[in-house]
């Protein structure tokens, strides 16, 4: 009873207080609102609070598909920090979001793979948010311990079936991969050059799917996100090279990509809303929502 | 003792009022129902229908390629229609004989000490969240599977190994799951036969095996047909259990193929689909809709006819 009783009393403090506050904070509103409405111009607000929550404006972005999950996810969190903002985003693939950046149409283009040199040469500019990097997995007992590109190519278009034919003890290779349309699926194909020519003997629809099934049969093979791999698994080396986040970052490991929001001139150039959300993509917090997405984040 | 004083609301108006409240409470509660199906068969029709003509229903229904993000795409969904179909099939024709053998066996064989025993726990297996059944389906009759496929297939060079998760796997899962639904309603229709048929086929001699299979199952054939087409219906709408347990990729339904049901082609894909993907998806949605409307009006002619020959 006693702590029901603080309880109601902090809830009151709070109520009485929250609305002085309010009171307050509708007349300085309709100054800063009069104010913005003669000068126009953003950003100008006297703030003297850090946290920015005076910030107003959009970030429209549009782009790559399997960045759905890292935009979104910053778009909410820079959303809750800066209220004032509105960030939108829209998936309609890699390129269709640089042409819609070239022209423009949006503040940032999002991209799962590097910009090209014409894209580059029109004006677009590379900014690397994250890099996502992918583990190719194994059955632990399976001996192989290394595969070269083509290897891993051949295993997933059905030219290699055994593990005999790549270092391993006779068994054979049940490969295993993630549905159509899953991000790390595109990435996967995309990255060996073998896209819709997978022949998959199962399908599965989640990343933990995808660990259990090669966890528990012998022989199988499969891919996920760098960031959930444990013991119950084989990470193999691929060119001979460990999936580590250092050598993802070095570019020595093949299986990763860039994940790129282009903008149309330098991030300077930008609005100061476009600017922020860079920045807050750079800062610590932004660095953890990247990590929640099971991306790496870059330096 | 006065009953007028005792009836203040007892008055005609007053009793008519709350008839008709009581009526309209009734129509409004059953208007929830049928708006319910209403709005479910329009959104299905109406979510399902446009991408059959983006695509061409020829396309869609007898394709045979499921390539829906390829630069291509192409939607045949014909081996996941036949899928369905067979590994539905395929485990009625596992569950039903199980089933109903098990409710003769409940019905008239046990010791009723023995049927305390196995009624309830056939009732427990109908209470069994299906994801248990794919866990348990994943986890030991996978491997087994897997096992037998390495055996078979050992000298094949064509044979794509599955590590046990496919069509054969998925059927006996539903096979199990299938099995407290038939099991009970054969059994209620057999208790329901009556006991002058058993007597009279007993008095004329006839042993009790000749009994059951000549004089009891075909006296209570509506009931054990109408026990198999829920069997149905629960094995082609069942999704979860086999989700784990088919391996998901779209292949010509061979018992040692990895298979895509319906119902596990919308789970699978609906979580990252886009536009005409996703559009198909629910094309898959309104097949199997349509299947299982085909399913129910079977079984309410049956339960029709059922109770004419009652009469």
């Amino acid at each position: 009873m006693k702590n029901f009783k603080k309880i109601a009393t902090i809830l009151g403090v709070c109520t009485l207080t929250a609305a002085g506050v309010m009171g307050c904070g509708g007349s300085s509103e309709e100054a800063a609102d009069s104010g913005a409405d003669t000068g126009s111009a953003e950003g100008t607000s006297d703030s003297a609070d850090a946290s920015g929550e005076d910030l107003s404006g959009t970030v429209s972005m549009a782009g790559s598909t399997s960045m759905e999950k890292l935009a979104n996810a910053a778009a909410e969190a820079f959303m809750a920090k800066y209220p004032g903002v509105s960030v939108t985003a829209e998936f309609t693939g890699s390129s269709a979001g640089v042409e819609a950046v070239l022209s423009k149409s949006v503040d940032i283009g999002n991209s799962s793979r590097n910009l090209s040199d014409s894209e580059k040469e029109e004006g677009a500019v590379e900014n690397i948010v994250a890099i996502d990097g992918i583990a190719v997995v194994t059955n632990p007992a399976t001996t192989t311990e290394d595969l070269s590109k083509e290897q891993l190519s051949q295993i997933y278009t059905g030219e290699i079936t055994d593990w005999e034919e790549v270092d391993g003890d006779a068994a054979p290779i049940v490969v295993i991969g993630r549905e159509a349309g899953s991000g790390t699926r595109d990435a996967f194909e995309e990255i060996l050059e073998i896209t819709d020519k997978c022949k998959y003997a199962s399908e599965l629809d989640s990343t933990g799917a995808v660990m259990a099934k090669v966890a528990s049969t012998p022989g199988a093979i499969g891919y996920v996100s760098l960031d959930v791999l444990d013991d119950s698994v084989k990470a193999l080396m691929l060119d001979g090279v460990e999936p580590t986040e250092e050598s993802i970052k070095s570019g020595d490991y093949f299986l990763s990509r860039p994940f790129v929001m282009a903008t149309n001139g330098e991030i300077s150039a930008q609005s100061e809303a476009v600017q922020t959300f860079f920045e807050y993509l750079s800062s610590d917090e932004g660095k953890q929502v990247v990590k929640d997405a099971g991306l790496i984040t870059v330096d | 003792m006065r009953e007028k004083g005792l009836s203040i609301i007892g008055t005609k108006a007053a009793k008519s009022a709350v008839e008709t409240t009581a009526k309209y409470i009734f129509t409004v509660c059953s208007i929830c129902a049928v708006l319910a199906v209403a709005s479910i068969t329009i959104y299905m029709i109406y979510s399902g229908a446009p991408a059959i003509f983006k695509v061409g229903p020829l396309d869609i229904l007898f394709g045979t390629a499921w390539e829906p993000t390829s630069a291509e795409p192409s939607y045949g969904i014909l081996y996941i229609i036949l899928t369905s179909i067979i590994g539905t099939a395929m485990a009625i024709l596992i569950g039903v004989p199980v089933g109903v053998l098990t409710a003769v066996f409940l019905a008239e064989v046990a010791p009723p000490k023995l049927a305390a025993v196995v009624k309830p726990a056939v009732e427990l297996l109908a209470g069994i969240p299906s994801v248990i059944y794919g866990l348990l389906g994943l986890l030991i009759l996978n491997p087994i599977m897997y096992k037998l496929e390495l055996w078979i297939f050992k000298d094949s060079d064509t044979h794509q190994f599955t590590g046990g998760a496919n069509l054969l796997s998925a059927i006996i899962v539903l096979a199990i799951m299938i099995l407290p639904t038939v099991i009970n309603i054969s059994e209620s229709s057999l208790k329901a036969v009556h006991g002058s048929l058993k007597s009279a086929s007993l008095a004329l001699g006839a042993s009790k095996i000749q009994t059951i299979f000549k004089v009891l199952l075909p006296a209570a054939k509506s009931g054990v047909i109408t026990a198999i087409v829920l069997g149905v219906g629960r094995a082609i709408g069942e999704a979860m259990a086999i989700t784990l347990v088919c391996g998901s990729a779209v292949n010509f339904p061979l018992p040692f193929n990895a298979v895509r049901f319906l119902t596990t082609a919308i789970v699978s894909e609906m979580g990252y689909a886009a536009d005409l993907h996703r559009q198909v998806l629910f094309t898959i949605g309104l097949v199997l809709f349509v299947f299982i409307m085909i399913i129910n009006l079977c079984l309410s002619k049956l339960l029709k006819k059922g109770v004419s020959n009652d009469e």
